[in-house]
Protein backbone atom coordinates (compact mmCIF):
# COMPACT_ATOMS: atom_id res chain seq x y z
CA UNK A 1 0.00 0.00 0.00
CA UNK A 2 1.63 3.28 -1.02
CA UNK A 3 2.13 6.05 1.42
CA UNK A 4 -0.35 8.64 -0.39
CA UNK A 5 -3.57 6.19 -0.53
CA UNK A 6 -2.56 5.13 3.15
CA UNK A 7 -5.17 7.09 5.07
CA UNK A 8 -7.68 7.81 2.28
CA UNK A 9 -11.25 6.92 1.22
CA UNK A 10 -11.27 3.10 0.23
CA UNK A 11 -11.90 1.82 4.29
CA UNK A 12 -14.75 -0.09 2.40
CA UNK A 13 -12.00 -2.60 0.99
CA UNK A 14 -10.94 -3.17 4.24
CA UNK A 15 -13.64 -3.40 6.53
CA UNK A 16 -14.01 -6.77 5.53
CA UNK A 17 -12.05 -9.88 4.14
CA UNK A 18 -12.35 -10.74 0.42
CA UNK A 19 -15.55 -13.57 1.12
CA UNK A 20 -14.87 -17.44 0.24
CA UNK A 21 -17.26 -19.22 -1.48
CA UNK A 22 -19.77 -19.88 2.33
CA UNK A 23 -19.40 -15.85 2.55
CA UNK A 24 -20.19 -15.18 -0.83
CA UNK A 25 -23.04 -16.94 -0.24
CA UNK A 26 -24.08 -15.30 2.55
CA UNK A 27 -23.25 -11.93 1.01
CA UNK A 28 -25.76 -13.49 -2.07
CA UNK A 29 -28.15 -14.17 0.36
CA UNK A 30 -28.38 -10.54 1.96
CA UNK A 31 -28.40 -8.97 -0.93
CA UNK A 32 -31.54 -10.81 -2.27
CA UNK A 33 -33.49 -10.42 1.10
CA UNK A 34 -31.96 -6.31 1.28
CA UNK A 35 -32.94 -6.21 -2.45
CA UNK A 36 -36.95 -7.50 -1.57
CA UNK A 37 -37.00 -5.07 1.60
CA UNK A 38 -36.19 -2.40 -0.34
CA UNK A 39 -38.83 -3.50 -2.88
CA UNK A 40 -41.51 -4.00 0.31
CA UNK A 41 -41.13 -0.45 0.93
CA UNK A 42 -41.26 0.71 -2.43
CA UNK A 43 -44.19 -1.15 -2.99
CA UNK A 44 -46.08 -0.09 0.28
CA UNK A 45 -45.47 3.72 -0.84
CA UNK A 46 -47.00 2.63 -4.33
CA UNK A 47 -49.62 1.17 -2.78
CA UNK A 48 -50.63 3.61 -0.34
CA UNK A 49 -50.66 6.28 -2.82
CA UNK A 50 -52.64 3.78 -5.60
CA UNK A 51 -55.50 3.04 -2.19
CA UNK A 52 -55.95 6.96 -2.03
CA UNK A 53 -56.24 6.83 -5.98
CA UNK A 54 -53.00 9.54 -6.22
CA UNK A 55 -51.69 7.48 -9.22
CA UNK A 56 -54.58 7.99 -11.34
CA UNK A 57 -52.82 8.84 -14.76
CA UNK A 58 -54.69 12.07 -15.38
CA UNK A 59 -53.50 14.16 -11.64
CA UNK A 60 -49.92 13.67 -13.34
CA UNK A 61 -50.45 13.50 -17.10
CA UNK A 62 -50.71 17.61 -16.51
CA UNK A 63 -46.68 18.26 -16.06
CA UNK A 64 -46.18 17.52 -19.25
CA UNK A 65 -48.90 19.95 -20.20
CA UNK A 66 -46.68 23.42 -21.62
CA UNK A 67 -48.49 25.93 -19.70
CA UNK A 68 -48.07 24.30 -16.18
CA UNK A 69 -44.26 23.37 -17.36
CA UNK A 70 -44.49 27.09 -18.04
CA UNK A 71 -45.84 27.70 -14.66
CA UNK A 72 -43.19 25.86 -12.76
CA UNK A 73 -40.51 27.04 -15.19
CA UNK A 74 -41.25 30.79 -14.45
CA UNK A 75 -40.91 29.41 -10.44
CA UNK A 76 -37.44 27.91 -11.76
CA UNK A 77 -36.41 31.03 -12.81
CA UNK A 78 -37.58 32.94 -10.38
CA UNK A 79 -35.40 30.65 -7.99
CA UNK A 80 -32.07 30.37 -10.15
CA UNK A 81 -32.52 34.55 -10.10
CA UNK A 82 -32.53 35.38 -6.24
CA UNK A 83 -29.92 32.66 -5.91
CA UNK A 84 -27.92 34.29 -8.14
CA UNK A 85 -28.33 37.57 -6.57
CA UNK A 86 -27.88 36.46 -3.24
CA UNK A 87 -24.64 34.72 -4.07
CA UNK A 88 -22.95 37.46 -6.06
CA UNK A 89 -23.68 40.07 -2.65
CA UNK A 90 -22.83 37.45 -0.93
CA UNK A 91 -19.65 35.76 -1.58
CA UNK A 92 -17.48 39.17 -1.69
CA UNK A 93 -19.33 40.24 1.20
CA UNK A 94 -18.06 36.93 2.93
CA UNK A 95 -14.65 37.58 2.25
CA UNK A 96 -14.66 40.78 3.50
CA UNK A 97 -15.85 39.05 6.86
CA UNK A 98 -13.68 36.88 6.79
CA UNK A 99 -10.61 39.84 6.52
CA UNK A 100 -12.32 41.80 8.95
CA UNK A 101 -12.21 38.19 11.43
CA UNK A 102 -8.72 37.88 10.90
CA UNK A 103 -7.44 41.79 11.41
CA UNK A 104 -5.37 42.98 13.80
CA UNK A 105 -7.44 45.62 14.86
CA UNK A 106 -9.56 44.18 17.13
CA UNK A 107 -12.36 46.32 16.82
CA UNK A 108 -12.71 45.26 13.33
CA UNK A 109 -12.52 41.55 14.39
CA UNK A 110 -15.10 41.97 17.27
CA UNK A 111 -17.44 43.27 15.01
CA UNK A 112 -17.31 40.78 12.24
CA UNK A 113 -16.82 37.72 15.04
CA UNK A 114 -20.45 39.20 16.71
CA UNK A 115 -21.87 39.16 12.76
CA UNK A 116 -21.11 36.05 11.85
CA UNK A 117 -21.65 33.98 15.06
CA UNK A 118 -25.49 35.77 15.00
CA UNK A 119 -26.13 35.04 11.28
CA UNK A 120 -24.86 31.35 11.58
CA UNK A 121 -26.75 31.14 14.98
CA UNK A 122 -30.57 32.03 14.14
CA UNK A 123 -32.77 30.53 11.60
CA UNK A 124 -33.02 32.28 8.43
CA UNK A 125 -36.87 32.20 8.70
CA UNK A 126 -36.47 34.93 11.83
CA UNK A 127 -34.38 37.11 9.74
CA UNK A 128 -36.94 37.00 7.25
CA UNK A 129 -39.86 37.17 9.16
CA UNK A 130 -37.89 40.76 11.08
CA UNK A 131 -38.11 42.39 7.23
CA UNK A 132 -41.50 40.66 6.43
CA UNK A 133 -43.59 41.68 10.21
CA UNK A 134 -41.32 43.99 12.16
CA UNK A 135 -39.51 46.40 9.67
CA UNK A 136 -42.85 47.45 8.04
CA UNK A 137 -43.85 48.21 11.41
CA UNK A 138 -41.55 51.10 11.71
CA UNK A 139 -42.44 52.62 7.82
CA UNK A 140 -39.28 50.55 6.24
CA UNK A 141 -41.11 48.55 3.71
CA UNK A 142 -38.77 46.32 0.88
CA UNK A 143 -40.60 44.93 -2.75
CA UNK A 144 -40.72 41.23 -1.81
CA UNK A 145 -37.83 40.50 -3.95
CA UNK A 146 -35.53 41.98 -1.34
CA UNK A 147 -37.34 40.77 1.39
CA UNK A 148 -36.48 37.22 0.14
CA UNK A 149 -32.81 38.20 -0.92
CA UNK A 150 -31.46 40.38 1.86
CA UNK A 151 -32.04 38.07 4.36
CA UNK A 152 -30.54 35.24 2.27
CA UNK A 153 -27.80 37.43 1.68
CA UNK A 154 -27.02 38.28 5.57
CA UNK A 155 -27.10 34.86 6.68
CA UNK A 156 -25.38 33.37 3.54
CA UNK A 157 -22.41 36.22 4.08
CA UNK A 158 -21.76 34.65 7.91
CA UNK A 159 -21.42 31.28 6.52
CA UNK A 160 -19.40 31.94 3.32
CA UNK A 161 -17.13 34.18 5.95
CA UNK A 162 -16.07 30.95 7.76
CA UNK A 163 -15.58 29.49 4.64
CA UNK A 164 -12.98 31.86 3.22
CA UNK A 165 -11.58 31.83 7.02
CA UNK A 166 -10.94 28.22 6.58
CA UNK A 167 -9.51 28.65 2.84
CA UNK A 168 -7.10 31.41 3.98
CA UNK A 169 -5.65 29.13 6.70
CA UNK A 170 -5.62 26.10 4.66
CA UNK A 171 -2.64 27.91 2.30
CA UNK A 172 0.71 26.83 3.21
CA UNK A 173 2.63 28.67 6.40
CA UNK A 174 5.45 28.69 4.11
CA UNK A 175 3.64 30.88 1.41
CA UNK A 176 3.49 33.59 4.36
CA UNK A 177 6.83 33.25 4.93
CA UNK A 178 7.94 33.27 1.56
CA UNK A 179 6.32 36.72 1.19
CA UNK A 180 7.85 38.49 3.76
CA UNK A 181 11.03 36.70 3.09
CA UNK A 182 10.68 38.86 -0.18
CA UNK A 183 9.92 41.66 1.53
CA UNK A 184 6.05 42.06 1.22
CA UNK A 185 4.24 43.65 3.81
CA UNK A 186 1.47 41.72 5.24
CA UNK A 187 -1.42 43.22 3.65
CA UNK A 188 0.34 42.79 0.11
CA UNK A 189 1.23 39.36 1.12
CA UNK A 190 -2.41 38.49 1.77
CA UNK A 191 -3.75 40.32 -1.40
CA UNK A 192 -1.16 38.88 -3.90
CA UNK A 193 -0.01 35.67 -2.47
CA UNK A 194 -2.05 34.26 -0.07
CA UNK A 195 -6.06 35.07 -0.97
CA UNK A 196 -5.24 34.31 -4.64
CA UNK A 197 -4.76 30.69 -3.59
CA UNK A 198 -6.75 30.68 -1.03
CA UNK A 199 -10.27 31.47 -3.10
CA UNK A 200 -8.95 28.36 -5.69
CA UNK A 201 -9.00 26.35 -2.65
CA UNK A 202 -12.27 26.97 -0.94
CA UNK A 203 -13.97 27.24 -4.96
CA UNK A 204 -15.61 23.68 -4.07
CA UNK A 205 -17.16 25.09 -0.98
CA UNK A 206 -18.72 28.20 -2.50
CA UNK A 207 -20.23 25.78 -4.83
CA UNK A 208 -21.60 24.46 -1.84
CA UNK A 209 -22.44 27.46 -0.52
CA UNK A 210 -24.54 27.66 -3.56
CA UNK A 211 -26.64 24.77 -2.88
CA UNK A 212 -27.66 26.22 1.12
CA UNK A 213 -28.62 29.20 -0.84
CA UNK A 214 -30.96 27.61 -3.26
CA UNK A 215 -32.61 25.90 -0.62
CA UNK A 216 -32.47 28.99 1.76
CA UNK A 217 -34.34 30.54 -1.81
CA UNK A 218 -37.89 27.96 -0.40
CA UNK A 219 -38.50 30.84 2.06
CA UNK A 220 -40.10 32.79 -0.76
CA UNK A 221 -43.26 30.56 -0.01
CA UNK A 222 -43.37 32.33 3.07
CA UNK A 223 -42.85 35.94 1.60
CA UNK A 224 -44.75 34.97 -1.10
CA UNK A 225 -42.05 35.76 -3.99
CA UNK A 226 -42.59 33.94 -7.56
CA UNK A 227 -39.77 31.14 -6.79
CA UNK A 228 -40.29 28.12 -7.08
CA UNK A 229 -41.70 26.57 -4.15
CA UNK A 230 -44.46 29.30 -4.06
CA UNK A 231 -45.29 28.44 -7.62
CA UNK A 232 -45.96 25.27 -6.45
CA UNK A 233 -48.28 26.44 -3.67
CA UNK A 234 -49.97 28.59 -6.24
CA UNK A 235 -50.13 25.52 -8.45
CA UNK A 236 -51.74 23.49 -5.77
CA UNK A 237 -54.49 25.86 -4.88
CA UNK A 238 -55.39 25.94 -8.54
CA UNK A 239 -55.40 21.77 -9.83
CA UNK A 240 -55.58 20.86 -6.14
CA UNK A 241 -53.08 18.00 -6.80
CA UNK A 242 -51.03 18.08 -3.73
CA UNK A 243 -48.58 15.31 -3.69
CA UNK A 244 -47.80 15.56 -7.53
CA UNK A 245 -47.12 19.08 -7.35
CA UNK A 246 -45.06 19.13 -4.68
CA UNK A 247 -43.14 16.13 -5.39
CA UNK A 248 -42.68 17.22 -8.94
CA UNK A 249 -40.93 20.67 -7.08
CA UNK A 250 -39.13 18.57 -4.50
CA UNK A 251 -37.75 16.44 -7.46
CA UNK A 252 -36.41 19.60 -9.65
CA UNK A 253 -34.38 20.92 -6.50
CA UNK A 254 -33.38 17.10 -6.06
CA UNK A 255 -32.29 17.19 -9.24
CA UNK A 256 -30.68 20.87 -9.26
CA UNK A 257 -28.78 20.35 -5.65
CA UNK A 258 -27.66 16.93 -6.73
CA UNK A 259 -25.42 18.12 -9.98
CA UNK A 260 -23.78 20.86 -7.77
CA UNK A 261 -22.64 19.04 -5.18
CA UNK A 262 -21.57 16.60 -7.68
CA UNK A 263 -19.57 19.50 -9.53
CA UNK A 264 -18.13 20.29 -5.98
CA UNK A 265 -16.96 17.10 -5.03
CA UNK A 266 -15.40 16.59 -8.41
CA UNK A 267 -13.52 20.18 -8.34
CA UNK A 268 -12.53 19.09 -4.97
CA UNK A 269 -11.22 15.75 -5.68
CA UNK A 270 -9.55 16.82 -8.48
CA UNK A 271 -7.65 19.89 -6.63
CA UNK A 272 -6.68 17.10 -3.94
CA UNK A 273 -5.10 14.79 -6.89
CA UNK A 274 -2.76 17.74 -8.10
CA UNK A 275 -1.80 19.22 -4.30
CA UNK A 276 -0.80 15.22 -3.79
CA UNK A 277 1.02 15.05 -7.11
CA UNK A 278 3.10 18.19 -6.97
CA UNK B 1 -36.95 63.51 29.62
CA UNK B 2 -39.50 61.83 27.51
CA UNK B 3 -36.97 60.11 25.88
CA UNK B 4 -36.03 57.97 29.08
CA UNK B 5 -39.80 58.00 30.10
CA UNK B 6 -40.59 56.36 26.80
CA UNK B 7 -38.16 53.76 26.91
CA UNK B 8 -38.76 52.90 30.50
CA UNK B 9 -42.39 52.47 29.62
CA UNK B 10 -41.69 50.37 27.38
CA UNK B 11 -39.45 48.28 29.19
CA UNK B 12 -42.65 47.75 31.52
CA UNK B 13 -45.07 46.72 29.00
CA UNK B 14 -42.85 44.54 27.82
CA UNK B 15 -42.18 42.95 30.40
CA UNK B 16 -46.04 42.73 31.41
CA UNK B 17 -46.27 41.17 27.55
CA UNK B 18 -43.82 38.52 28.23
CA UNK B 19 -45.41 37.76 31.89
CA UNK B 20 -48.69 37.73 30.30
CA UNK B 21 -48.32 34.97 27.93
CA UNK B 22 -45.28 33.14 29.47
CA UNK B 23 -47.13 29.78 29.41
CA UNK B 24 -47.25 30.06 25.24
CA UNK B 25 -43.93 31.24 25.07
CA UNK B 26 -42.60 28.80 27.39
CA UNK B 27 -44.43 26.13 25.61
CA UNK B 28 -42.80 27.23 22.17
CA UNK B 29 -39.52 26.96 24.05
CA UNK B 30 -40.61 23.46 24.63
CA UNK B 31 -41.59 22.42 21.10
CA UNK B 32 -38.10 23.57 20.03
CA UNK B 33 -36.23 21.65 22.27
CA UNK B 34 -38.77 18.66 22.16
CA UNK B 35 -38.04 19.18 17.82
CA UNK B 36 -34.34 19.33 18.04
CA UNK B 37 -34.03 16.71 20.65
CA UNK B 38 -36.21 14.10 19.22
CA UNK B 39 -35.29 14.91 15.60
CA UNK B 40 -31.71 15.14 16.17
CA UNK B 41 -31.62 11.95 18.17
CA UNK B 42 -33.52 9.82 15.62
CA UNK B 43 -31.48 11.37 13.07
CA UNK B 44 -28.11 9.80 14.87
CA UNK B 45 -29.70 6.85 15.38
CA UNK B 46 -31.20 6.23 11.44
CA UNK B 47 -27.66 7.97 10.16
CA UNK B 48 -25.42 5.55 11.71
CA UNK B 49 -27.32 3.04 10.45
CA UNK B 50 -27.24 4.21 7.16
CA UNK B 51 -23.36 4.83 7.29
CA UNK B 52 -22.56 1.06 8.35
CA UNK B 53 -24.95 0.27 5.12
CA UNK B 54 -22.87 2.35 3.18
CA UNK B 55 -19.72 0.47 3.93
CA UNK B 56 -21.10 -2.88 4.77
CA UNK B 57 -20.47 -6.02 1.87
CA UNK B 58 -24.29 -5.50 0.63
CA UNK B 59 -24.55 -4.01 -2.16
CA UNK B 60 -28.05 -3.31 -2.57
CA UNK B 61 -27.64 -1.80 0.72
CA UNK B 62 -24.93 0.64 0.16
CA UNK B 63 -26.41 2.14 -3.12
CA UNK B 64 -29.98 2.10 -0.85
CA UNK B 65 -27.94 4.58 1.25
CA UNK B 66 -26.61 6.34 -1.30
CA UNK B 67 -29.81 7.17 -3.04
CA UNK B 68 -31.16 8.31 0.36
CA UNK B 69 -28.37 10.28 0.89
CA UNK B 70 -28.81 12.17 -2.19
CA UNK B 71 -32.45 12.50 -2.10
CA UNK B 72 -31.65 13.95 1.38
CA UNK B 73 -29.27 16.04 1.75
CA UNK B 74 -30.81 17.94 -1.55
CA UNK B 75 -34.05 18.28 -0.82
CA UNK B 76 -34.75 21.96 0.58
CA UNK B 77 -35.89 21.32 4.33
CA UNK B 78 -39.10 23.47 3.54
CA UNK B 79 -40.17 21.28 0.46
CA UNK B 80 -39.59 18.40 2.72
CA UNK B 81 -41.69 19.38 5.63
CA UNK B 82 -44.79 20.85 3.12
CA UNK B 83 -44.57 17.40 1.28
CA UNK B 84 -44.52 15.47 4.80
CA UNK B 85 -47.20 17.53 6.55
CA UNK B 86 -49.48 18.44 3.58
CA UNK B 87 -48.95 15.04 1.29
CA UNK B 88 -48.90 12.36 3.42
CA UNK B 89 -52.62 12.85 4.33
CA UNK B 90 -52.96 12.67 0.70
CA UNK B 91 -52.38 9.34 0.32
CA UNK B 92 -53.71 8.59 3.57
CA UNK B 93 -51.18 8.69 6.31
CA UNK B 94 -52.09 11.21 9.23
CA UNK B 95 -49.92 12.23 11.28
CA UNK B 96 -50.19 15.27 14.72
CA UNK B 97 -48.06 18.44 12.50
CA UNK B 98 -45.67 18.19 15.58
CA UNK B 99 -44.72 14.44 14.77
CA UNK B 100 -44.18 15.71 10.91
CA UNK B 101 -42.06 18.06 12.28
CA UNK B 102 -39.87 15.81 14.34
CA UNK B 103 -39.90 13.18 10.66
CA UNK B 104 -38.57 15.36 8.29
CA UNK B 105 -35.93 17.26 10.98
CA UNK B 106 -34.99 13.37 11.43
CA UNK B 107 -35.10 12.22 7.27
CA UNK B 108 -33.07 15.18 6.52
CA UNK B 109 -30.41 15.15 9.07
CA UNK B 110 -29.92 11.37 9.25
CA UNK B 111 -28.60 11.69 5.60
CA UNK B 112 -25.83 14.64 6.91
CA UNK B 113 -24.95 12.41 10.24
CA UNK B 114 -24.61 9.25 7.71
CA UNK B 115 -22.45 11.70 5.63
CA UNK B 116 -20.40 12.68 8.52
CA UNK B 117 -19.91 9.66 10.39
CA UNK B 118 -18.78 7.97 7.43
CA UNK B 119 -16.22 10.25 6.69
CA UNK B 120 -15.28 9.75 10.41
CA UNK B 121 -15.01 6.12 9.34
CA UNK B 122 -12.55 7.21 6.17
CA UNK B 123 -9.99 8.98 8.95
CA UNK B 124 -9.21 6.07 10.61
CA UNK B 125 -5.75 4.94 9.25
CA UNK B 126 -6.34 1.40 7.20
CA UNK B 127 -3.90 -0.38 9.11
CA UNK B 128 -6.11 -0.37 12.43
CA UNK B 129 -8.83 -1.82 10.44
CA UNK B 130 -6.36 -4.50 8.57
CA UNK B 131 -4.96 -5.26 12.26
CA UNK B 132 -8.83 -5.89 13.65
CA UNK B 133 -9.42 -8.23 10.48
CA UNK B 134 -5.86 -10.10 11.19
CA UNK B 135 -6.81 -10.62 15.12
CA UNK B 136 -9.83 -12.47 13.63
CA UNK B 137 -12.60 -9.56 14.16
CA UNK B 138 -15.66 -9.72 11.94
CA UNK B 139 -17.33 -6.77 9.84
CA UNK B 140 -19.48 -5.64 12.81
CA UNK B 141 -16.24 -6.38 15.50
CA UNK B 142 -13.90 -4.01 13.61
CA UNK B 143 -16.29 -1.28 13.40
CA UNK B 144 -17.47 -1.35 16.66
CA UNK B 145 -14.49 -1.90 18.85
CA UNK B 146 -12.09 -0.54 16.68
CA UNK B 147 -12.99 1.51 13.73
CA UNK B 148 -16.02 3.12 15.43
CA UNK B 149 -15.00 4.16 18.75
CA UNK B 150 -11.28 6.35 16.71
CA UNK B 151 -13.74 7.79 14.39
CA UNK B 152 -16.06 9.10 16.83
CA UNK B 153 -13.23 11.91 17.87
CA UNK B 154 -13.13 13.28 14.22
CA UNK B 155 -16.90 13.10 14.23
CA UNK B 156 -17.48 15.31 17.29
CA UNK B 157 -17.66 18.60 15.58
CA UNK B 158 -19.16 17.62 12.46
CA UNK B 159 -22.11 16.24 14.36
CA UNK B 160 -22.63 19.48 16.35
CA UNK B 161 -22.49 21.18 13.22
CA UNK B 162 -25.60 18.81 11.99
CA UNK B 163 -26.84 19.61 16.12
CA UNK B 164 -27.18 23.11 15.27
CA UNK B 165 -28.67 22.54 11.63
CA UNK B 166 -31.24 20.70 13.37
CA UNK B 167 -31.98 23.79 16.13
CA UNK B 168 -32.08 25.86 12.95
CA UNK B 169 -34.29 23.91 10.97
CA UNK B 170 -36.75 23.30 13.84
CA UNK B 171 -37.94 26.93 12.89
CA UNK B 172 -38.97 25.94 9.68
CA UNK B 173 -41.91 23.82 11.10
CA UNK B 174 -43.81 26.83 12.12
CA UNK B 175 -44.45 27.05 8.42
CA UNK B 176 -46.37 23.32 9.15
CA UNK B 177 -48.43 25.07 12.13
CA UNK B 178 -45.82 24.00 14.85
CA UNK B 179 -46.29 26.05 17.24
CA UNK B 180 -42.50 26.33 18.35
CA UNK B 181 -41.20 29.42 19.59
CA UNK B 182 -40.39 31.26 16.32
CA UNK B 183 -44.65 30.64 15.48
CA UNK B 184 -45.30 31.92 18.89
CA UNK B 185 -43.24 34.50 19.11
CA UNK B 186 -44.43 36.14 15.49
CA UNK B 187 -47.96 35.57 16.43
CA UNK B 188 -47.54 37.36 19.40
CA UNK B 189 -45.20 40.20 16.91
CA UNK B 190 -48.59 40.42 14.92
CA UNK B 191 -51.25 40.86 18.33
CA UNK B 192 -49.26 43.21 19.86
CA UNK B 193 -46.78 45.32 17.43
CA UNK B 194 -43.87 44.65 19.86
CA UNK B 195 -41.09 42.98 17.26
CA UNK B 196 -38.01 44.11 19.03
CA UNK B 197 -38.65 42.33 22.42
CA UNK B 198 -40.06 39.29 20.61
CA UNK B 199 -37.35 38.82 18.37
CA UNK B 200 -35.05 39.08 21.47
CA UNK B 201 -36.82 36.01 22.88
CA UNK B 202 -36.41 33.78 19.52
CA UNK B 203 -33.11 34.59 18.88
CA UNK B 204 -32.51 34.19 22.60
CA UNK B 205 -33.54 30.71 21.85
CA UNK B 206 -32.43 30.03 19.06
CA UNK B 207 -28.44 31.55 20.01
CA UNK B 208 -28.79 29.62 23.56
CA UNK B 209 -29.61 26.04 22.03
CA UNK B 210 -26.54 26.46 19.10
CA UNK B 211 -24.10 27.97 21.57
CA UNK B 212 -25.09 25.26 24.11
CA UNK B 213 -24.49 22.19 22.11
CA UNK B 214 -21.00 24.03 20.81
CA UNK B 215 -20.45 24.24 24.41
CA UNK B 216 -21.38 20.84 24.72
CA UNK B 217 -19.46 19.32 21.66
CA UNK B 218 -16.29 21.18 22.94
CA UNK B 219 -16.56 19.09 26.45
CA UNK B 220 -17.43 15.88 24.76
CA UNK B 221 -14.55 16.55 22.38
CA UNK B 222 -12.03 17.27 24.88
CA UNK B 223 -13.82 13.89 27.30
CA UNK B 224 -12.79 11.50 24.02
CA UNK B 225 -9.22 12.97 22.98
CA UNK B 226 -7.11 10.52 22.86
CA UNK B 227 -4.39 12.02 25.80
CA UNK B 228 -4.32 15.51 27.70
CA UNK B 229 -2.26 17.89 26.44
CA UNK B 230 -1.74 15.87 23.02
CA UNK B 231 -1.61 18.04 20.07
CA UNK B 232 -3.38 16.63 16.82
CA UNK B 233 -3.21 19.86 15.54
CA UNK B 234 -0.97 20.01 12.10
CA UNK B 235 0.51 22.58 10.42
CA UNK B 236 -1.76 22.73 7.58
CA UNK B 237 -5.62 22.02 8.01
CA UNK B 238 -6.99 20.29 5.53
CA UNK B 239 -9.97 21.69 4.19
CA UNK B 240 -13.57 19.94 4.64
CA UNK B 241 -15.77 20.72 1.11
CA UNK B 242 -18.92 19.70 2.99
CA UNK B 243 -18.57 21.67 6.58
CA UNK B 244 -21.25 23.85 6.99
CA UNK B 245 -23.25 22.70 4.11
CA UNK B 246 -26.47 22.06 5.83
CA UNK B 247 -29.54 24.26 5.87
Amino acid sequence: MSASTATSSTATQVLFDAPGPKGRRRILLLSVLSMLAIAALLAGALWQFHANGQLDPNKWIVYLRVDYLAFLGQGLWGTLKVTAIAAVVAFPFGLLLALARISRFSLLSGAAITWIEFFRGIPMLLVVYAFLLALPAFGVTFPRFWMLVIPMILVSSASTAEVFRAGIKAVDIGQHEAAAAIGLSRRDAMFSVVLPQAVRLVLPSLILALVTLLKDSTLGYVVSYNELQFQGKTLVSITRYLVQTYLVVSLIYIVINFLLTRIALVLDARMKARAASS
Amino acid sequence: MDESDGIIQYLRDSVALLAENLPLLLQGIGFTVALTVLGYGFALILGTVLAIFRVSPIPPLRWGSAVYVEIFRNIPLLSLLILIAFGLPDVGLLLPYFWCGVLGLTLSSAAFVCENVRSGINTVPIGHAEAARSIGLGFFGTLRFVVLPQAFRSMVQPLVNVFIGTVIGSALCSAIAVSEITWVTQTLNIQSGRAVVMFLVAGAVYLGMSLGGAALGGVIERAVAPSKGASRSQSRTTLDVTAGAQA
